[in-house]
């Protein structure tokens, strides 16, 4: 059955160490829901028994960005709000990946106005893109399972140089 | 006697020089006074036991851009125990872009008049706490004003860095 079927007599196998880390960290990633408005009601549609985002490992939903490796925005992002989405992004773990969920959220959407950020790519490093008004929770678990593939193919040497936070970001804003 | 009357006999009783203008316009009772008098009418038309305007539902503005008095602003009152609504209006001028405020009569009103502030910037005299409510507190425009454009002015509203 499974893992154990793959196993030869001695009950080891090879393999490199960065594919099993991926293998582990893909399936099991902790979501930051960052739900700002009506986007935040189908990404709690994903969470529940019918569509169960569980089932890709990622039910835990974290209500602090100690412990979250995704952050899904799901909502109209304000100028007023943007500094309290990278507050809160900062304060999230690296390696870190994030959704942007949704039309506003995406390019600002029907919110063409002077009040909300056209785009949340332009303080965010956006992994995934979800179109729709707000997209429906299927969509969300495609966007997930995208983000999925992306971990699985990533390689050691991608963080062994990566940026680290600038702490003044976090103290002056 | 019906309450429109009422309410006009009371404020030309009260306020003989405060230059009311009395309208009607699709089922809303409009009164138009001069500023100077908001306060005290206000007052009245709370606590008079006939009339009871309890609740302060809107406080707002309008922009007319190249009129001479280029703001009004607009009160809209609702007494509970008439089921009637009421709305005065003020005229009030660029240059002199202050109202009293009517914080001390309905505490709603407070916020009211602070959204108001922020969006068009008339000020509210002897508000307690005259901040803005929405923007940033060190953005410099009003936003619903006619010469704001539509999406912003770039660069007066911050964000954080990449």
């Amino acid at each position: 059955m499974g893992l154990e079927a793959k196993l030869n007599g001695d009950g080891f196998f090879v393999t490199k160490l960065e594919a099993i880390i991926n293998w582990a960290r893909k399936n099991s990633v902790y979501p930051m829901p960052m739900g700002i408005s009506c986007c935040a009601i189908e990404m709690m549609a994903a969470a529940d028994p019918r569509y169960d985002i569980a089932r890709f490992g990622s039910e835990v939903m974290r209500f602090t960005p100690r412990q979250c490796d995704l952050m899904i925005v799901a909502g109209t992002v304000t100028y007023k709000m943007s500094h309290v989405v990278r507050k809160i992004y900062d304060q999230m773990p690296d390696p870190k990946w994030v959704i942007a969920m949704g039309a506003c959220t995406s390019t600002g959407g029907m919110y063409r106005s002077y009040s909300v950020v056209q785009g949340i790519d332009q303080f965010l490093p956006v992994d995934v893109y979800v179109a729709g008004c707000p997209p429906r929770p299927d969509n969300l678990l495609n966007a997930l399972i995208h983000i999925q593939n992306k971990i699985g193919n990533t390689r050691a040497k991608d963080f062994q140089n990566a940026k680290r936070i600038d702490l003044n970001v976090i103290q002056n804003n | 006697m019906e309450l429109k009357e009422i309410i006009t006999k009371k404020l030309n009783e009260h306020f003989p020089d405060a230059g009311f203008e009395f309208s009607e316009y699709v089922g809303e009772f409009n009164i138009k006074l001069d500023k100077k008098f908001i306060h005290p009418v206000c007052k009245l038309l709370k606590e008079d036991s006939e009339l009871e305007f309890l609740l302060c539902e809107d406080i707002t503005a309008v922009d007319w851009a190249k009129r001479k008095n280029r703001f009004t602003v607009v009160y809209h009152l609702f007494t509970l125990k008439h089921n009637f609504r009421l709305v005065l209006k003020c005229d009030v001028d660029e240059s002199d872009c202050n109202i009293d405020t009517v914080s001390s009569v309905w505490k709603t009103s407070n916020w009211q008049e602070r959204e108001c502030y922020d969006m068009y910037g008339i000020k509210f005299n002897n508000h307690p706490d005259m901040r803005r409510i929405y923007m940033p507190e060190d953005f410099e425009y009003y936003p619903l004003r006619k010469e704001f454009p539509l999406m912003g002015i770039p660069g007066s509203l911050s964000l954080p860095k990449k």
